[in-house]
C-alpha cells in the first residue's frame, strides 16, 4: 500500500494568526494526509528544512500579514536550490487577486482565500498529488 | 412591596447618585415624547405583579454602579456619557499614522489606538532579517523613542480620553516609550492615560506575538501592573483579553472563562509582589468580542460583570466598590465578517455594536466592512465610526441603563452563561491554573477543537452565513491589491533607524542596556531601567535582546 501523502503546514514570517493553518492541518489529517504543523515564526529556510526532513510531498503556507510575495518567492527559490522542485507549494490567506495570479504563474500550485471550503482544499491537494505519485 | 428592603435600596440608590442620574447630553424622551427614566426595575411594574421580585432583583441584578454590577459599572451608564468610540488605526510610517490619528480626532473621536507592526510587537528592530516584508504592514513600526515622538507630535494629549496600544509581549517597553515621548513632546505622563493590552498569556494560545517563555512573559506583563499602580495609577496597565481567544474560534463561554483565568494568574502574581487588590483592580479592563448572536452576547457582558464582582470582592477581598465594577472594552468580532459581498459586513458590525451597547460596554471599537479583504480603506473606517455614532445618537439605546434587564429571556441566558463560565474556569483551575494549562497545550487544543467544529458547521450549513452558505449568489470574493506599504516604508524606516543609531550617545546606550540586563538577573521591575534605556534611544530590539539573554525565548522560530 502506498504511504499517505505528507504535507508540511507552515506559518511564515511574524504573523501569529494560525486559526486557519490549524484548521486546514486538521482537515487534511481527517482526509488521510500525514500533516506536520511547523508552529509560528518560521523562516523559508526552516520550512524547506522541515520539508526535507519530513520527506514532504507538499507545503502549505499560511500568511495573513501581507508579506506573502516575499515569503512565497523565497520558499520557491530555496526548494529549487535544494532539489525539491517536485514539492507542491500551496497557500492560504488574504492574498490580493493580482498577487495570487502572479504567484501561481511563478510556480505556486494554488492559493486559497477565506471562504475556501476544507473539503475543496483537501480535494485539490489529493488530485494534485495523485497526478504526481508520492515519493517520486 | 412598600417598605421592603428592595424599595429602601432603590431609594438609597437614587439619593446616592442623584447628581449622576440627570439626563446628560442625551435626549431622555422617545420620538413621541415619552419621558424615559434612568433605570427601570420591578418598582415600575403594577404592584400586584412585582410581589416577591425584590430579593431576586437585589441578588441577581442590583442597581447600575453597585454590586453585583449586572446592569453596568456606572449609575447613569450612557445617559451620563456614551461609550468611548475607539478605532483601530496605525499603518505605515509614524508620520503617516500621526496624520491619520489627528484626522480622526478632528472628526470627533475621543480616543485612538496605536497598532504596532509585527516586528515591533515581537521585539525585533526593523533591520532584523525576520522583519523583512513586515515593516509597517499591519501597524506602525516603532524602533526607538524617535519614532514614538514623531507618532505623537502635535497631538493634544491632555484632551484625549484614551490612547490604546496593542503592546503585549513588550508591555514595559511600551510604557517607557509613552512616558519618554510625552516628556520629549512637552507633556507629562500625568496629563493623559494609556490603556495597554499587555496580556501576553493569550498570545501563547491565540494571537502569537510572544517573545519569552510564558512564566517570564507573565512576569514582564506584571511589571507594567506594578509600575502603573505605584507611579501612574490613572493609567490602565492591562486588559484581560478574551477577544483574541474568541477570534481564534472559541465559544463565548471559553472567551470569558479563559480571559478571567489568565486574569487570575496576573492578579495572583501582582499580589505576590505586595500590591493590594484595590491598588489596581479598578484599572483593569476586560477586552471582549461582540459576535452576532445578539442576546447571548448581551447576556455574556452582563454575566462577566457579575462574575468579576464576586471574584474581586469575595475571592480577593477588595474593599473599594470601584475595584468590583468591571469595565469592558469591546471590539466587534473580525472573524464574523465575510470576504464575499463585503458590504453585508456593515449590517453585521451594526448588530454586533448593538449587542455591545445593550450589554453596557465602556469602550467600543468597530470593524471595517472590508477588513476580511485586508487592511481597511479610509472609507470603510469612516463608515465604521458612523455606525457607532448612529447607534449612540439616533437609536435611543443610551436613554436608560441596561434596557434589556429583567427580560425573562435575557435573565435566563445571563444565568446560564454565568454558570457555564464558572464551570469552565473550574476546568482551567483543575489543569493547575492558566499558566500550567497554557504550557501543557491544553488551552490551545480546546480552542482548536472548537474552531474546527465551527468551521465544519459553517461548511455543512448548520450555521448560517448569509452570502456564503445561505442565499449565496456564487459571487467570488475579490481581493484588491494591498496599499503599497512595501519597500518604500521599509527603506525609509531603515534609514531612520540607522540615523538614530548613528546620532545617539553610544556609551549611554551601553550603560543603560547593561542596567536592563542586571534588573532581569536580579528579578527587579524592568520598567525603570527600560525607561532610562529608551531615553538614551536604545532600540526595542536591543532592550529585548538583553532580556532574552537572561530569560531565553519561547518557541523554535527565532
Amino acid at each position: 500500500m502506498a504511504r499517505p501523502h505528507r504535507v508540511v503546514i507552515a506559518k511564515a514570517g511574524l504573523d501569529g494568526h494560525d486559526r486557519g493553518a490549524r484548521i486546514v492541518a486538521r482537515a487534511l489529517r481527517d482526509a488521510g494526509f500525514e500533516v506536520i504543523y511547523t508552529g509560528l515564526f518560521q523562516t523559508p529556510e526552516a520550512i524547506v528544512k522541515a520539508a526535507l526532513e519530513e520527506d514532504a510531498d507538499a507545503i502549505g503556507l499560511s500568511i495573513l500579514s501581507g508579506a506573502h510575495m516575499h515569503l512565497f518567492r523565497a520558499l520557491l527559490a530555496l526548494l529549487e536550490r535544494d532539489g525539491l522542485g517536485h514539492v507542491v507549494v500551496f497557500g492560504g490567506g488574504i492574498i490580493p487577486d493580482v498577487d495570487r495570479e502572479a504567484l501561481i504563474a511563478e510556480g505556486v500550485g494554488e492559493i486559497f482565500t477565506p471562504g475556501a471550503s476544507l473539503d475543496a482544499i483537501a480535494g485539490w491537494l489529493q488530485a494534485r498529488l495523485e497526478s504526481a505519485p508520492a515519493g517520486t | 412591596m412598600s417598605g421592603s428592603r428592595f424599595e429602601e435600596r432603590l431609594r438609597a440608590w437614587r439619593e446616592r447618585h442623584a447628581d449622576r442620574l440627570v439626563p446628560g447630553p442625551v435626549d431622555a424622551r422617545t420620538a413621541t415624547g415619552i419621558d424615559v427614566a434612568p433605570l427601570y426595575t420591578p418598582a415600575d411594574l403594577p404592584a400586584a405583579d412585582r410581589e416577591g421580585l425584590g430579593e431576586w432583583y437585589l441578588e441577581r441584578l442590583g442597581f447600575p454602579g453597585e454590586a453585583p454590577f449586572t446592569r453596568g459599572p456606572q449609575p447613569g451608564m450612557y445617559r451620563e456619557r456614551p461609550w468611548v468610540m475607539g478605532m483601530y488605526s496605525g499603518r505605515a510610517s509614524p508620520a503617516e499614522t500621526n496624520r491619520r490619528i489627528r484626522s480622526l480626532l478632528e472628526r470627533g473621536q475621543k480616543g485612538f489606538s496605536v497598532a504596532l507592526d509585527l516586528p515591533t510587537q515581537v521585539g525585533l528592530d526593523s533591520d532584523h532579517p525576520l522583519a523583512r516584508g513586515e515593516v509597517g504592514r499591519v501597524g506602525v513600526p516603532i524602533d526607538s523613542l524617535r519614532d514614538m515622538q514623531d507618532l505623537l507630535a502635535g497631538i493634544p494629549l491632555d484632551q484625549v480620553r484614551q490612547i490604546r496600544t496593542t503592546a503585549n509581549a513588550i508591555g514595559p517597553i511600551a510604557v517607557a516609550l509613552f512616558v519618554a515621548a510625552a516628556e520629549a513632546n512637552g507633556h507629562s505622563a500625568r496629563d493623559f492615560k494609556v490603556m495597554f493590552q499587555n496580556d501576553v498569556l493569550k498570545e501563547y494560545v491565540a494571537r502569537g506575538t510572544y517573545i519569552f517563555p510564558p512564566n517570564r512573559g507573565l512576569q514582564f506583563s506584571v511589571d507594567v501592573v506594578e509600575y502603573c499602580a505605584k507611579e501612574l495609577p490613572h493609567w490602565e496597565p492591562i486588559e484581560f483579553c478574551g477577544y483574541h481567544i474568541r477570534d481564534s474560534g472559541s465559544t463565548a463561554v471559553q472567551e470569558v472563562a479563559l480571559a478571567l483565568s489568565n486574569g487570575i494568574a496576573y492578579i495572583d502574581a501582582a499580589l505576590a509582589r505586595g500590591l493590594e487588590i484595590d491598588q489596581f483592580a479598578h484599572s483593569i479592563f476586560l477586552f471582549l468580542a461582540a459576535d452576532l448572536d445578539l442576546f447571548e452576547e448581551v447576556a455574556k457582558f452582563r454575566a462577566a460583570r457579575r462574575i468579576w464582582c464576586r471574584l474581586i470582592g469575595e475571592h480577593y477581598g477588595a474593599k473599594h466598590a470601584e475595584s468590583c465594577a468591571l469595565n469592558i472594552f469591546c471590539y466587534t468580532l473580525g472573524s464574523a465578517l465575510t470576504a464575499q459581498e463585503p458590504l453585508n459586513n456593515v449590517a453585521r458590525v451594526a448588530y454586533e455594536a448593538l449587542a455591545a451597547a445593550l450589554g453596557g460596554v465602556q469602550t467600543l471599537a468597530t470593524s471595517s466592512y472590508d477588513e476580511a479583504l485586508g487592511l481597511p480603506s479610509d472609507e470603510a473606517v469612516r463608515v465604521s465610526l458612523r455606525t457607532q455614532q448612529v447607534l449612540a445618537f439616533e437609536t435611543g439605546v443610551t436613554r436608560t441603563a441596561d434596557p434589556l434587564g429583567g427580560a425573562y429571556y435575557v435573565e435566563f441566558l445571563t444565568d446560564r452563561i454565568e454558570e457555564a463560565i464558572l464551570a469552565y474556569m473550574e476546568r482551567v483551575a483543575a489543569q493547575g491554573g492558566s499558566l500550567a494549562a497554557i504550557e501543557s497545550g491544553w488551552v490551545r487544543q480546546e480552542i482548536e477543537d472548537e474552531a474546527y467544529r465551527k468551521q465544519r458547521r459553517i461548511e455543512d450549513g448548520a450555521q448560517a452565513v448569509v452570502g456564503v452558505n445561505r442565499f449565496a449568489e456564487g459571487r467570488e470574493a475579490h481581493y484588491a491589491a494591498m496599499p503599497a506599504v512595501g519597500a518604500d516604508t521599509e527603506a525609509e524606516q531603515l534609514e531612520r533607524l540607522a540615523k538614530v543609531r548613528a546620532e545617539r550617545d553610544a556609551r549611554r546606550v551601553a550603560r543603560t542596556l547593561a542596567e536592563v540586563r542586571r534588573a532581569a538577573v536580579e528579578d527587579r521591575n524592568s520598567v525603570p531601567p527600560i525607561l532610562d534605556a529608551v531615553r538614551a534611544y536604545a532600540t526595542i530590539g536591543e532592550i529585548v535582546g538583553e532580556l532574552a539573554a537572561v530569560w531565553g525565548r519561547h518557541g523554535k522560530g527565532f
